[in-house]
């Protein structure tokens, strides 16, 4: 195992998912963990979005879908019949590739979860806001603006807002599938800087075609190819030697 | 021929199909308003839109039309908030809740109502609704605002059920999921996020329906009751503009003053219907600029 055995917040044991008839994961089973910035490599199709999904439950919403094996969070099995995935969704965030505010103002982005969560009171929700934006670095951008529609903001804004939203849920875990994908270099760099800054307080899953990123922000690194884990080891030793041939290929941009 | 040239026939043929229907409603609408303007040279607009007598056949006549106008515009506003909830749910039902199966269920009798031809629902209201209200509430009769009311609401849960679904099918997934991977439930969801996205073309279901429901005639004549006075409650009759102007076009003599009002009311009654229209239009454009964020 590559993990600290004490240190693991979340892992997969011998994780099979099927859409339908299609198998998109094949027995995978991998530890995160806290604290740490795990990303997840692999071409396209792969299933790294699948496997972010899991862990969160993101999969139910999709018709016709099916789970084995177990996903263990903080030791339990989310997929157990008696846990609620809602609960399981506040404590695991999620950034999407693409940017997704809700066409409401900013202010009313951030405290869309953490109201349903039951949080009242104007100084409690303006405390999170702008904690939540701080921790994003969009609050000197937008503390002026925060009644404004959020659809107004830049593209790498959104993506920050989308950030500062599921932090203001102050969840365990952060999974973000392709964050700065559809972002220029200076928001790229924007969110790298927050990633560096958030593995302090929260545990990042961070799904990435983009190696450079990957090497640069992550202290772990999983490769998959069609549906399997094919290596998973600390960051360093996946770009500088790793096991396996695939492995080395993809990275070094020989794929075929 | 080549191929540019059969684009211009092309274009040519659906151009003239276009302007043929164009055409034909301007001439509907001039002759609209030549057969039913000449009532303003003996008649003032004041007089018409505001007098409270619909006496057109008396000696002398009146053509005072308010009490038309408000039994039109009180079985339009009953019939719209009794479907606005019931064709909204609907819709939401439809597009997010259903099982698959259930879902072309529901579709299909939405479509079977929306093709039911009007009479029968008339029909319904005389033989199946007026007698039950009648007996219900010991009334003189059956045939009033609340019947009225209920058929047109039928009549107009179809359009404003499938219009929404519409709308609501077109939320992008993007929200729902932000939604859900913020620990939201279904019904959060659909309350706080696709229904709020959606609401433009709600909008617009809901004022489609309005017209559909004002302009409606057979309903309102077989199961208004007629009476062409301000009604003092939801049991009394009425007699809608549509209703008066079906009734007794066959007995108004030709370019008779009669005749002339009835034509008037038919003008007012397509301004009603040209600003409903105007304004959904209105609403689905002004929420369409705003879209989705930009990258
Ligand atoms: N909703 C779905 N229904 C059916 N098949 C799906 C669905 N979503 C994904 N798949 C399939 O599962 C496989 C894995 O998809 P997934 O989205 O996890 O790939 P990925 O590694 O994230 O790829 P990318 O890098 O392009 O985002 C693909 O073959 C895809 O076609
Ligand atoms: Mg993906």
């Amino acid at each position: 195992m590559v993990n600290q055995e004490d240190r693991i917040i979340i892992r997969t044991e011998n994780v099979n998912f099927y859409y339908g008839e299609f198998q998109a994961l094949t027995d995978v089973s991998m530890a995160f963990e806290t604290n740490r910035v795990t990303a997840l490599i692999g071409p396209s199709g792969c299933g790294k979005s699948t496997l972010l999904r899991l862990l969160n439950r993101m999969n139910d919403l999709i018709d016709g879908c099916r789970v084995e094996g177990r996903i263990l969070f903080e030791g339990r099995n989310i997929y157990e019949p008696d846990v609620d995935p809602v609960e399981v969704r506040r404590r695991i965030g999620m950034v999407f590739q693409k940017p997704n505010p809700f066409p409401k103002s900013i202010f009313n982005n951030i405290t869309y979860g953490p109201r349903l969560a039951g949080v009242s009171g104007k100084a409690d929700l303006e405390a999170l806001v702008e904690r939540s934006l701080r921790q994003a670095v969009l609050w000197d951008e937008v503390k002026d603006i925060l009644g404004q529609s959020a659809m107004m903001l830049s593209g790498g804004q959104q993506q920050r807002l989308c950030i500062a939203r599921a932090l203001a849920m102050k969840p365990d875990i952060l999974l973000m599938d392709e964050p700065t994908s559809a972002l220029d270099p200076i928001s790229t760099a924007k969110i790298e800087e927050l990633i560096e800054e958030l593995k302090k307080t929260y545990t990042i899953i961070i799904v990435t075609h983009n190696m450079q990123q990957a090497a640069r922000v992550s202290d772990f690194t999983g490769f998959f190819y069609l549906g399997k884990m094919i290596e998973f080891n600390v960051t360093e030793k996946i770009f500088t030697k790793p096991d396996m041939k695939q492995t080395e290929d993809y990275i070094t941009g020989r794929f075929g | 021929m080549n191929r540019k040239q059969k684009e211009a026939v092309i274009r040519a043929v659906f151009f003239s199909f276009a302007l043929v229907s164009i055409l034909i409603l301007g001439l509907i609408v001039v002759s609209l308003f030549r057969e039913g303007l000449p009532l303003f040279r003996q008649v003032s607009v004041k007089d018409f839109l505001f007098g409270m007598e619909w006496y057109p056949t008396y000696d002398p006549p009146s053509f005072g039309i308010w009490p038309l106008i408000v039994g039109s515009v009180i079985v339009t506003v009953l019939a719209t908030l009794i479907a606005i909830p019931i064709g909204i749910l609907t819709a939401v039902y439809i597009a997010e809740v259903a099982p698959p199966l259930l879902k072309d269920v529901f579709k299909s009798v939405i479509e079977l109502l929306a093709g039911l031809p009007s009479v029968v629902l008339g029909f319904f209201g005389m033989v199946v609704v007026a007698p039950w209200l009648q007996d219900t509430f010991d009334l003189p009769t059956g045939l009033n605002i609340v019947n009225a009311s209920l058929i047109l609401a039928l009549m107009a849960v179809p359009t404003i059920a499938s219009i929404s679904e519409d709308a609501i099918y077109a939320v992008p997934r993007e929200y729902k999921e932000a939604s859900y991977a913020l620990g939201a439930t279904t019904h959060e969801t659909i309350l706080r996020v696709v229904i709020p996205s959606a609401l433009s073309g709600i909008s617009t279901a809901v004022i489609l329906g309005m017209s559909r429901a004002i302009g409606e005639t057979m309903v309102v004549l077989m199961v208004a009751g007629g009476a062409a006075a301000i009604p003092e409650s939801l049991f009394d009759s009425v007699r809608p503009m549509p209703a008066s102007i079906a009734a007794e076009m066959g007995e108004a003599p030709f370019r008779s003053l009669h005749y002339q009002a009835l034509f008037a009311t038919g003008m007012v009654l397509f301004f009603i219907t040209l600003a409903f229209n105007l304004v959904a239009d209105y609403i689905s454009n002004k929420f369409k600029e705003v879209g989705s964020g930009t990258l």
